[in-house]
């Protein structure tokens, strides 16, 4: 057991890596001064520029609105497939959905991005739909990767469930989809959540593939975020990554103090 | 009324109530015709596989059908911008399969050079990570159990905040009028500002900085299990504290090690975020080069034999890895 | 030859006309290559507490699995009430199971728990309550309904999945090693509890176990489970007294085994000479066996008598008595065990009931004793 003070140096050294920027990001949200380079004072004025800026509140709802529907579309499916694979001990091409369901997660995006843009355009000349690129197109394409991480996230808690709880519901009487609903369900309801909020933000995080299969007036808050700051740095983008991470530290709080309220046996 | 006598008046309530055996009993599928429909999959079970299977099919498999499809065609002026591979005219049915794409990816360097560039730059990046993150790891591990949940929560905040912004943090920190070279200007530890964008230098730091909490936590996951008690033996038979570490810990905390390399590793390869923002205008990363070819060039049919290509080299040597690592562990 | 008795010419339990509750007849369960369960034939009749003893690897639990409709044999029928229990998945079988891990659910209460399978039958909310209720008083846990099963202890626990197990008024109940995780105390008193309880309800019980003194004091019957086939089926007295096998003998309690040869075969009488004891064997009824048949020869610890002097030749020949000499004694209290050492080399174990406080006279060690036995207290073994 090192007691010894490296570890902790290093490790402390490393949360300040870890942390300047996102420092960096809320401190120089509140300068009052777009070079970002010299102190110009305490403002909040950016955050209203923010709120002021149309295309970008535009792109934002388009964002939530999409991550909402694809990380649900993939919680489903997700769900649907995790249960496939470990509870169905063996069916044809078992292996070809888990290779596929995965694929995502070690594809770069851009492959996943050009192959269902180049499937949109098949389409469109096929059988005529869809015309144009946009918010459903990016949806269908999110689920896919939000997929992946649905089904590893729920695969993992559902591999851990004592499988003799659906055994004895069964055997008191509840058919195969009783027990799911009744048993299985709300046991692995905080793997569910937990993989839904998991595609959710991969959705909402997603430059390239959006890139690939919007449309014109279906740009994303990351496509906006993205083509601004190629130009260079702006207080305002400073503003909304604050706004976020305070959403995020506040989910990830109440998450951790939630998990110490309840000792849950594990089932 | 004794107890006995108590639980034989309960007893009696509960089984002589007891309902016949139903007639009839609700059996597994057992004619001739409901065997068949299961054997052609048709039940419950299948529809549960089938939801997620066609979806993927759909939007997943036939997606990398028509890449391949595209890589084998030639880029024309037409929507969408590449010729059909199989045409008719006045009777023939023609097929043409153009290799002209994927013998430029052998012969161009350009390719080559951005896929070496991406091995090298990932392999780089997931050892500086390594660097990094094991310490971390090991110390979040051996904190107390109060101070363990706080790091915890504190390397699981940036994973989830958008990576996008805190890539952009970089530029803004990184400029030549960016916070890293005014203090260092203000120590007087350098005279003019030290150029970071723009170089292989940001990239390196873009990728280890974003993927850090993807190698920390597999290796805290790791480190965590770690059992005291083989620490204790290795010292109590007269190992020093860095011995015990060379012998003991760093040998067990391996699968944490492969799986953190992995997760950093991987995407990094495919990276284009953070080079098109970091890196300058020559700095070739394959995702870059695929998304230049596809966007800037217009060239849908090079750009897909690219991502072909990348599948092929990328994507499937990691599913026999998978596979791989699967036989161990079930072997075991 | 003697025939390997055939488990299903079991003596009927109660009444000779009885017609089996439960029948399981050749019965197979193979996984992939591997039979589990090899050619199981067995009748359980109404009322009973019925045991599967074995140890791990000899499908007692996979038979157990297969009577709740878990799984279906590979070939072989079961019969419950006389109904074909082919394709009926375990939620249409009247038959409940107590699980070894007891297996509530863990984000349901105790009255929840109890009263799922009474809601899955879509019974009245108004009589489930009640009928939960009496459950709750049958297994002593009134007051307990609102609980959630990780607030309660093991014992408890238990007696949750016993009463969610019998709601249903089941026709049939299985008991997957239901004492298994109990400590010695609790054990002891559970076992006189659920044998109380199911003599009361007269529901039949099928208990699977791997440790024999629970085996013997629950079961009105066992059956003996060893790699898949049935060893023995009997009461617990025929199991112990009289068992078929070196198996069964060497599997309940403890024998000392000996190898001999028959040199004599009287309709009344058997002679074994065996140079494994180091003296013959007389017993005192015909046995089914060959003249110069190899067979062995059981008795159990208790059996053996230890006296300083040779005791006069109660059988022909100077058989059932042999010379030994005590190299350890254990003394536990209500007995003491006796390592004998014959002239052989071979030891032999007896046991001795101290019905004497502070007996003066008894056998120490380094004495020199001689080993009797009556001509009916061993067991002839052909298997």
């Amino acid at each position: 057991m090192k007691r010894g003070p490296l570890i902790p140096i290093i490790g402390t050294l490393g949360f300040l890596f870890l942390y300047a920027p996102i420092l960096w990001l809320i401190i120089f949200s509140f300068n009052d001064n777009r070079l970002v380079t010299i102190w110009g004072g305490f403002t909040t004025r950016w955050y209203g520029e923010l709120f002021n800026d149309p295309k970008l509140l535009g792109a934002a709802l388009r964002s939530l609105e999409i991550a909402a529907i694809a990380a649900s579309i993939a919680l489903v499916l997700g769900t649907l497939c995790a249960v496939s694979l470990v509870r169905f001990r063996r069916f044809r091409g078992r292996s070809l959905l888990g290779g596929t369901v995965a694929a995502p997660l070690v594809m770069p995006d851009v492959i996943t991005g050009l192959a269902l843009l180049l499937l949109f355009a098949t389409a469109r000349a096929v059988i005529g739909w869809p015309q144009q690129n946009g918010i459903p197109t990016i949806i269908i394409a999110h689920s896919v990767t939000c997929m992946a991480y649905v089904t590893v996230v729920v695969q993992s808690r559902l591999g851990e469930l004592d499988l003799s709880l659906e055994e004895a519901a069964m055997d008191l009487g509840a058919t195969p989809v009783r027990v799911f609903f009744d048993i299985t369900l709300p046991i692995i309801a905080p793997a569910l959540v937990s993989g839904w909020l998991l595609g959710f933000t991969i959705s909402l995080d997603d430059v390239v593939i959006a890139q690939f299969v919007s449309g014109p007036g279906s740009t994303t808050l990351p496509m906006e975020i993205f083509s601004k700051v190629r130009l260079g740095v702006s207080p305002d983008i400073n503003a909304l990554a604050t706004i976020i991470i305070g959403v995020v530290a506040l989910g990830v709080v109440t998450a951790t103090i939630l998990q110490f309220r309840r000792p849950k046996a594990r089932a | 009324m004794g107890e006995l006598e108590q639980l034989r008046r309960l007893g009696a309530g509960l089984v002589t109530a007891a309902p016949p055996l139903a007639a009839d009993l609700p059996r597994r599928p057992w004619t001739f015709i409901q065997r068949w429909l299961a054997a052609l999959g048709i039940s419950g079970r299948a529809l549960v596989i089938a939801a997620p299977a066609l979806w993927l099919t759909i939007f997943f498999l036939i997606p990398l059908a028509i890449v391949f499809q595209v890589s084998l065609s030639q880029s024309a002026i037409r929507i969408p911008p590449y010729d059909p591979l199989i045409t008719s005219d006045e009777g023939t049915v023609q097929m043409t399969l153009h290799l002209s794409n994927f013998i430029r990816l052998f012969e161009d360097p350009l390719y080559i050079n951005a896929y070496l560039n991406s091995l090298k730059i990932a392999a780089i990046s997931t050892i500086f990570a390594l660097l990094i993150g094991y310490p971390m790891a090991y110390f979040i591990a051996r904190s107390s159990d109060r101070w363990r949940n706080i790091l915890l929560m504190l390397v699981i905040l940036p994973f989830w905040s958008s990576f996008l912004l805190r890539v952009y943090a970089w530029i803004g920190m990184l400029k030549n009028e960016g916070i890293i070279n005014n203090v260092l200007q203000g120590l007087g530890l350098i005279g003019a500002p030290i150029q970071f964008l723009q170089t292989d230098f940001a990239v390196y730091i873009g990728i280890v900085y974003t993927y850090l909490p993807f190698m920390i936590l597999p290796l805290y996951t790791n480190l965590v299990k770690l059992d005291d008690s083989l620490l204790e033996a290795s010292a109590d038979l007269g190992s020093r504290p860095w011995q015990t570490f060379i012998s003991v810990t760093l040998p067990l905390s391996i699968p944490g090690i492969v799986a953190g390399s992995m997760l950093v590793f991987i995407p990094a390869i495919g990276e284009y975020v953070i080079p098109s923002l970091l890196g300058g205008s020559g700095f070739l990363m394959i995702g870059r080069v695929l998304f230049d070819e596809f966007f800037s060039n217009r060239d849908w049919p090079m750009a897909s034999a690219l991502a072909f290509a990348m599948l092929i080299v990328v994507v499937v040597p990691i599913m026999f890895l998978q596979n791989a690592q699967n036989a161990v562990v079930s072997r075991k | 030859m003697a025939k390997k008795p055939i488990a299903a010419d079991t003596r009927p339990w109660r009444d000779p006309a009885a017609r089996p509750f439960v029948r399981i007849r050749h019965v197979t369960k193979k996984f992939g290559d591997i039979s589990a369960v090899h050619d199981v034939s067995l009748d359980i009749y109404q009322g009973e507490l019925f045991c599967l003893l074995g140890g791990s690897g000899s499908g007692k639990s996979t038979l157990l699995r297969m009577l709740a409709g878990f799984e279906e044999p590979t070939a072989g029928t079961i019969e419950i009430d006389g109904q074909d229990m082919a394709g009926v998945p375990p939620y249409h079988r009247p038959v409940n199971m107590m699980f070894q891990s007891y297996a509530l659910f863990p984000h349901m209460t105790v009255e929840q728990n109890v009263g799922y399978g009474l809601k899955r039958e879509n019974m009245p909310p108004r009589q489930i309550a009640e009928r939960v209720a009496e459950l709750l008083k049958l297994v002593k846990l009134e007051g307990y309904g609102q609980r959630k099963p990780n607030q309660l202890s093991g014992g408890q626990r238990q007696r949750v999945a016993l009463a969610r197990a019998l709601a249903k008024q089941p026709k049939l109940l299985l008991l997957d090693e239901p004492l298994g995780a109990l400590d010695k105390k609790l054990r002891e008193e559970t076992q006189f509890e659920l044998v109380k309880i199911q003599e009361t309800l007269g529901v039949t019980f099928v208990v699977v176990t791997h440790d024999q003194e629970e085996a013997m004091s629950l079961a009105t019957r066992i059956g003996v489970m060893n790699l898949g086939e049935i060893a023995m089926i009997g009461e617990p007295t025929e199991i112990y007294e009289f068992p078929n096998s070196r198996f069964v003998a060497n599997f309940i309690g403890s024998a000392n085994m000996f190898e001999g040869v028959v040199v004599e075969d009287e309709p009344d009488h058997v002679r074994i000479r065996s140079a494994d004891l180091g003296t013959d064997i007389y017993v005192g009824h015909g046995v089914d066996c060959a003249p110069d048949q190899i067979l062995w020869w059981a008795i159990r610890p208790e059996k053996i008598m230890l006296t300083r002097e040779r005791p006069a030749a109660a059988d022909p020949g100077d058989a059932n008595v042999i010379k030994g000499f005590v190299e350890d004694i254990a003394y536990l209290g209500d007995m003491t065990v006796y390592q004998v050492k014959l002239d052989n080399g071979k030891y032999m174990r007896v046991t001795k009931t101290n019905s004497r406080r502070g007996d003066p006279d008894a056998i120490s060690w380094d004495e020199t004793v001689w080993a009797s036995w009556s001509n009916s207290a061993g067991s002839v073994l052909v298997s």
